[in-house]
């Protein structure tokens, strides 16, 4: 039975496009079949991420107005084969995604994959609501930052109202991943923590994805960062997160700082 | 500066959780949009400005959630000088 999870998050730039890429890779490394879906309809960027930029012929708009099939608007992953991306349109206006287009979309996804990922577009309008409607379980992106969790906070509320899981009383799954986290100014109390995070949102950790150049290298080298990146902090903690999706208990590894004291007490005074 | 002046400054991460906290047990609270309550904010603060000189920073409007109704609660704080004069007007 397929899974439709919607990565969103409210704010922009937290980390959607780059959560997307990376647990879809690390779940389809397992042998199940993944499609990633870009939902940020005239922003599209996962196809840039994914490094499929120059073999996007259809989009999800073209599949999802009847103008092309599903299986001609798939792009096969060239590094793992069961992973697949289904490109955003770039040109035409939003509101050319209806309601009725997308859950065709997503009924003949759950069909043929047993994971159907939704990258979200930032805000609350209509692409991020579409993205999430038929999402049986949410992935909420949050930086530890002030404007990111209150957006977060947002999201939260509309995962547990505006999805057809909730308005069939059901209850959404959710699930925080933590991203661009900095061990070393959370426990200097420069940054929120992981637990000030939780508290506020409460809803259960996912995963914490340290702050790292191996994400910007993955996205120059256009590579989800799971795999472009093997054995790199943020790489293990996507593939950590993908498994935790998959129901394996896998214990959570607080980053840590790798300063020693005096580092600490130098890196403190140059900042 | 001494060096604990240094990681006090710092530490603003508590600040940031406190913050929070008490704008999202707020936002929790009314599922109206912001918009209306400044509307009514606004309209209500005319409506008696007319009548008594208040300090609009002094207004507080919220609606509440009780089982199935909602509450607007409008709390306002008058100046004591003006509704000691409002009384002896009224006298």
């Amino acid at each position: 039975m397929a899974k439709v999870l919607v990565v969103t998050s409210g704010k922009g730039g937290v980390g959607k496009t780059t959560s997307t890429a990376a647990l879809g890779a690390a779940l389809a490394q397992t042998g199940q079949k993944v499609a990633v879906v870009d939902f940020d309809v005239g922003l599209r960027n996962l196809d840039l991420v994914m490094g499929a930029e120059r073999r996007v012929v259809f989009d999800l708009i073209n599949v999802a107005q009847g103008d092309a099939n599903l299986s001609q608007a798939l792009i096969r992953d060239k590094r793992v084969d069961t992973l697949y991306l289904l490109a955003a349109s770039q040109t035409r206006d939003k509101d050319a995604l209806t309601e009725e287009g997308v859950a065709r979309v997503i009924a003949e996804l759950r069909e043929r994959f047993d994971w159907v990922i939704c990258d979200s577009p930032a805000g609350i309008e209509r692409g991020a609501t579409l993205a999430m409607r038929f999402a049986d379980v949410a992935v909420v992106v949050a930086n530890p930052e002030v404007s990111s969790v209150r957006d977060s906070d947002r999201i939260i509320g509309l995962l547990d109202s505006k999805t057809l899981k909730a308005e069939s009383g059901e209850r959404m799954e959710k699930h925080l991943l933590l991203t661009r986290y900095d061990a070393g100014r959370a426990s200097r109390g420069e940054m929120l923590s992981v637990d000030d995070v939780l508290d506020i949102l409460s809803i259960p950790l996912l995963g914490i994805i340290p702050e790292s150049l191996d994400v910007l290298r993955a996205s120059n080298i256009g590579a989800p960062v799971s795999i472009g990146n093997v054995g790199s902090p943020a790489a293990n903690a996507y593939i950590d997160a993908a498994r935790r999706l998959c129901g394996v208990p896998v214990p959570m590894v607080r980053p840590l700082e790798k300063k020693g004291l005096l580092g600490r007490f130098f890196g403190r005074r140059a900042a | 500066m001494n060096i604990f002046n240094f990681f006090r400054r710092g530490a603003t991460a508590p600040l940031a959780r406190e913050r929070l906290q008490i704008l999202l047990t707020h936002e929790r609270q009314s599922s109206c949009s912001p918009q209306l309550i400044a509307m009514i904010h606004k309209e209500v603060l005319a409506a008696i400005a007319k009548h008594i000189a208040i300090d609009p920073d002094k207004v507080d409007i919220d609606i509440r959630h009780k089982d199935k109704v909602s509450l607007l609660e409008i709390n306002l704080e008058i100046p004591a000088s003006v509704s000691e004069a409002a009384d002896k007007k009224a006298a």
